[in-house]
This record gives structure tokens, C-alpha cells and sequence, in this order.
């Protein structure tokens, strides 16, 4: 295992980030505040409660969650693909490096940057509504798994992108509505009985709802099938990447 | 000694069926300069990339340092450091970062005063903080070799290092790439500039349509392949070469006022004293008489017509 290669690309991609810490972390306060303004006090004024917990403190989980997939993937996804758009990726084919080192390389930094977002909104959170959390250590590693494999996809993503369009329409077309109907700003059980069967093939659901359970107890789904779902989800990711790099597909020619 | 590269039998295939090499083989000696000379695609940067990772032979064999570059990838790529021929480089990033980038990708611990041994060989190190995008075109260049040699390797790939360069840079280059083989690495540079070859190269290979045309220490190829010219230059302008002289097979050049009849250095009798009388006889009159050592260039344009001509 070429372990300097792997610190080499993620302290690599990790300087970026640092170069623009400021950006990194004021625009999720920003807008973490603006989604308490708007859910939390315009609607939340009206629902008051969700299965005993404030409309404010409920959607906490969601709004991580949502910041946190789209996070890792952009970040994912723009590391791998900005190499190949400007030609530097020549250099992570011509090294003595494996499809493991270099996917370790580059989620584990685009995992960590979401991570770190994660933890911010969070903390924004904290500031508006009363937070207890349950289950902090299981919070946290969903939080990671999350990360991780979000960043998994992302990867994918920026693999599969042959220009920016493309970069952008995953993320744009499938992942936010996804998340937004993935009970971030609701319980499942608030629809109407058709819509909840629907809701049961969405991914997004079973994280939300485990990520939920870790901080209020009550989950839409078992916590069982949650972590099911989001190891699934991973090996399935990572399966997909072990193919791309065998088949050399769009990175070698 | 085995060779530091084995090329045997390599055939690439592009995915629209375009066969870009047909059947390559080539040895590259420890220690040695290869200059591998070839017209626009002719299929240097791919048999480049072949070897070094950048792309997948559709059959054949490579290996460095007595590894095969697909199944002992590792060992293989550890050994190798590669120019390309694009600069692809991170504009924002800067060039000592890049750098120790390239050292730790290689597995390289980091070495921060091999860097500036490598920084200060390529006269960079005053750039060590620069941005990328605030250096020339020449700079970049070296910041790309910079790159390759940060993981020591043992041998160098450099696809045209000198495109594009002014002749001082030029010059530059070509101290490096000797300093470089007198410490030991093995080089193998493209080229489509003939004079770079013959000033650097130990062994010269000429790459035409994917194939191999010729392979050969330079010395001996000038030597073999040498032709002279002899230019005469006449008094006044003649129209055609007069029929008397046509078993000389002369050309006109410059509107009629020079004959130009080429020879070849190893014939024991060239004949000039001959044609000169012939020409005299002929009612021609010499101004002057030049002769001209044939280059690389002519050697390299006539290997390639002979190539066209057998297609
Ligand atoms: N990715 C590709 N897909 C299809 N054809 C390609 C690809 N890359 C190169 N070729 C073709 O393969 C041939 C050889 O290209 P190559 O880049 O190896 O030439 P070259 O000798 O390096 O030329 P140059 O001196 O212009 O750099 C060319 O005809 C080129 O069009
Ligand atoms: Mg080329």
C-alpha cells in the first residue's frame, strides 16, 4: 500500500480547501440561518411540533444531511474531474499508485470537507434551537458514512463528466429532489399513505431517518435498515469505482 | 547488461479502430539518450504512454527495469518519470507544492532538500512560491520536469521538451538532459527538431505511421546514411540540364543558377572530377562549387518518403 500517495493526494486536495477556509465555512452559516429564518420561524410558527420534538430542532437533521451529500459530492466529484479537465491526471496514471490509494486520496479528503460543513451546520443549529442529541456516537458515524460514501458517488460523477454541465447534473437533477423529498423538512408518516409507499424507495429516507433516530429517537424506518441502506449503498459505489479503474474507463484511453 | 526498457511487440488500437502502433519493438539501454524522431502523429507520444501507464496496449509487452509495466506496475512506474508533452499543470497551485506533490504520488517520503537540489539544477528555485500561472511558458516546461524528477527516477521521458522553446532555453534543456545522463538516468526524448537529436542523442530511433523505421547509434547512422552534395554554381541561368549531363541525375535549384548533384561519401569514386569536366564540355560556366554534408533531417525525410513510396 503506497500510503505516501495517499497522504500526498489528500493533503493536496486539503490545501485547497484551506486556501479558502473563509468561503468553506462562512457560506453553511449563512445559509443554515437562512433555512431557520424561513422553515424554522415562518413555518415553524405554525407546526409547532413534530412527533414531540419543535418543527425548529426537527429539521436540524435534515438540513445537515442535505448540505452534507451535496457537499461530498461536489467535492468529490470536482477533485477527480478538475485533474482530468486540465490534463494533471497523467501523473496519477504514470504512479506507482492503485485505484484504492487514489480513491482514499480523494474521498477521504472530499469526506472530511463535508464533514467539517457538517459539524459547522451544526453548530449554526445549535444556536437557534435547543439541541439534545441521543445518540452522539452513532450521530457522528452516519454523519461519516454519510460523507464517505456521498463522496464515493461524487467521485463517480467526476469520473463519468466529460464537462462541467455534466459535473453539475447529477447533483442538480437526482440528489436535491431526492433530498428534499426525503423527509428533511417532514415526517414521512405526515403523508397521505401513497405518497409513503413512494417515499420507501427513496435512499435519502432511510439517512435522514437514521440520522434522526441518533438525535431524537424516533425514526420513519428501523435504524437497522438505515445502516443497511448506507452500507449498501457504499459497496455498491465502491464496486462501480473498482470496475472503472479495471476497465480504465474515460481515464485511460 | 539488460536493457532498462523492453518494448516487444506493442500494438495500440484506438477505440475507432485507428492502429496508432503496429507492432513496436525497441530496447533502451541503461545509461543511453534516445531521441525518438518522428513526424506529427506519428505515434510517439502514444508509444510513450504505453509504457508508461497512460494508456493500455491492445497486445504486446513492456517492461522497465526488468518489470512488466502491467503486472508489476509498481515496481515499473517507481522507476519512471514522465514529461508530457502538454503542460498540464494547476494554475493556482504553487511550484514548490506541486512538486512535493509529485515526490510523495511516487511514494517518496518527503525530501524537501532533494527538492531544492532539483529547484535550483532547473533554475527555479527563486519560483518556489510562485503560482503556476505567473511563470512563462519556458518556466512551466521545467517545473513539468521538475515534477518528474522529483521521485529520483531512473529514467526519464521527455515528449518534446523542447516545443515551443527559444534556442537559449533550448540550449538550457539540453545541459540538463546531459547533467541528468551523467548522473545516471536513462532518457528518452521525442522530437520533431532533427538538430536535437544529432546534438544530444546517443542512439537515434525513427517512428513513422506507428512503425519503427530504424533504430541506430548516431554516429553510425550519419556515417551509413551520409550523403554529400555538391552545389555548382553556374555564371548564367540555364532552363533544363543540358541532356549530355543527364546520366547524372542533377537537379536545378534557384532559377536555373544552381546544379545540385548528391553523392554518397563511402563510393570510392564520387566522379566530381568527371562531371566537372562534363560540365565544362557542356559549355557551362562555374562560378563556385560548395559541398554540403547531408543532416539527420535529409536522412529522416528520405526514410520517410521511402516508407510512403513502399505503402
Ligand atoms: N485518444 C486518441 N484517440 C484516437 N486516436 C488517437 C488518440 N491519441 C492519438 N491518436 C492518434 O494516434 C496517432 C499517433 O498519435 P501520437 O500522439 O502518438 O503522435 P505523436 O507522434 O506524438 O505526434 P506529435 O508529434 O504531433 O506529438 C495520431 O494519428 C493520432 O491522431
Ligand atoms: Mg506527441
Amino acid at each position: 500500500m503506497n500510503l505516501q500517495a495517499v497522504r500526498a493526494i489528500y493533503v493536496f486536495e486539503m490545501s485547497r480547501f484551506f486556501r479558502t477556509l473563509l468561503q468553506s465555512f462562512v457560506s453553511p452559516v449563512i445559509s443554515t440561518s437562512l433555512y431557520f429564518v424561513v422553515f424554522g420561524a415562518a413555518i415553524g410558527s405554525r407546526i409547532e411540533q413534530v412527533e414531540g420534538v419543535s418543527y425548529g430542532a426537527f429539521i436540524v437533521p435534515g438540513l445537515i444531511m442535505l448540505s452534507v451529500m451535496t457537499q461530498a459530492i461536489s467535492n468529490a466529484s470536482f477533485g477527480i474531474y478538475f485533474p482530468k479537465f486540465i490534463g494533471t491526471i497523467y501523473e496519477l496514471l504514470s504512479a506507482p499508485i492503485n485505484f484504492l490509494e487514489i480513491v482514499m486520496g480523494y474521498v477521504g479528503a472530499a469526506a472530511t470537507k463535508a464533514l467539517f460543513i457538517g459539524v459547522v451546520i451544526l453548530g449554526t443549529s445549535a444556536m437557534f434551537v435547543d439541541l439534545t442529541i441521543q445518540h452522539p456516537f452513532a450521530m457522528l458515524a452516519f454523519m461519516v458514512l454519510t460523507c464517505l460514501s456521498f463522496a464515493l458517488f461524487g467521485f463517480i460523477i467526476g469520473i463519468w463528466a466529460q464537462n462541467f454541465e455534466q459535473l453539475q447534473l447529477i447533483p442538480l437533477l437526482i440528489i436535491t429532489p431526492l433530498v428534499f423529498l426525503g423527509g428533511s423538512f417532514y415526517s414521512i408518516s405526515m403523508l397521505p399513505p401513497v405518497w409513503q409507499t413512494i417515499s420507501f424507495f427513496n435512499p435519502v429516507v432511510y439517512l435522514v431517518s437514521g440520522f434522526r433516530w441518533s438525535f431524537f429517537g424516533l425514526a420513519d424506518v428501523p435504524i437497522g435498515l438505515s445502516l443497511l441502506a448506507i452500507a449498501g449503498f457504499t459497496a455498491m459505489c465502491l464496486g462501480i469505482i473498482w470496475l472503472i479503474f479495471k476497465t480504465g474507463w474515460r481515464i485511460r484511453q | 547488461m539488460p536493457p532498462m526498457v523492453e518494448i516487444t511487440d506493442v500494438r495500440k488500437s484506438y477505440g475507432d479502430g485507428f492502429e496508432a502502433l503496429k507492432g513496436v519493438s525497441l530496447d533502451i539501454l541503461d545509461g543511453e539518450i534516445l531521441a525518438l524522431l518522428g513526424p506529427n502523429g506519428a505515434g510517439k507520444t502514444t508509444l510513450i504512454s504505453a509504457i508508461c501507464g497512460l494508456t493500455q496496449p491492445t497486445s504486446g509487452t513492456v517492461s522497465v527495469g526488468g518489470h512488466d509495466v502491467v503486472t508489476e506496475y509498481r515496481g515499473a512506474r517507481a522507476l519512471v518519470g514522465l514529461v508530457p508533452q502538454e503542460i498540464n499543470l494547476e494554475p493556482f497551485e504553487r511550484v514548490m507544492n506541486t512538486v512535493r506533490f509529485s515526490r510523495g504520488l511516487f511514494g517518496k517520503p518527503r525530501n524537501d532538500a532533494m527538492l531544492e537540489k532539483i529547484l535550483r539544477q532547473l533554475s527555479l528555485w527563486d519560483k518556489r512560491d510562485s503560482r503556476i500561472m505567473e511563470l512563462s511558458g519556458g518556466m512551466k516546461r521545467r517545473v513539468l520536469i521538475a515534477k518528474a524528477l522529483a521521485h529520483e527516477p531512473q529514467v526519464l521521458f521527455l515528449d518534446e521538451p523542447t516545443a515551443g522553446v527559444d534556442v537559449e532555453l533550448r540550449r538550457d534543456m539540453w545541459e540538463i538532459v546531459a547533467q541528468l545522463q551523467n548522473d545516471g538516468v536513462t532518457i528518452i526524448l521525442t522530437t520533431h527538431y532533427i538538430e536535437e537529436a544529432e546534438a544530444i542523442a546517443d542512439r537515434i530511433a525513427v517512428i513513422n505511421k506507428g512503425d519503427i523505421l530504424l533504430v541506430e547509434e548516431k554516429s553510425a547512422l550519419m556515417t551509413r546514411l551520409g550523403q554529400k552534395e555538391l552545389r555548382i554554381e553556374l555564371q548564367e541561368p540555364i532552363d533544363r540540364v543540358p541532356d549530355i549531363l543527364a546520366a547524372w541525375n542533377m537537379r536545378l535549384e534557384q532559377d536555373g543558377l544552381v546544379l545540385v548533384y548528391s553523392y554518397d561519401t563511402t563510393q570510392d569514386r564520387t566522379g566530381i572530377a568527371t562531371l566537372i569536366r562534363e560540365i565544362s564540355d557542356a559549355g557551362l560556366i562555374l562560378r563556385d562549387l560548395q559541398t554540403r554534408q547531408n543532416s539527420l533531417e535529409d536522412i529522416f525525410v528520405g526514410l520517410v518518403a521511402e516508407q510512403e513510396d513502399a505503402a
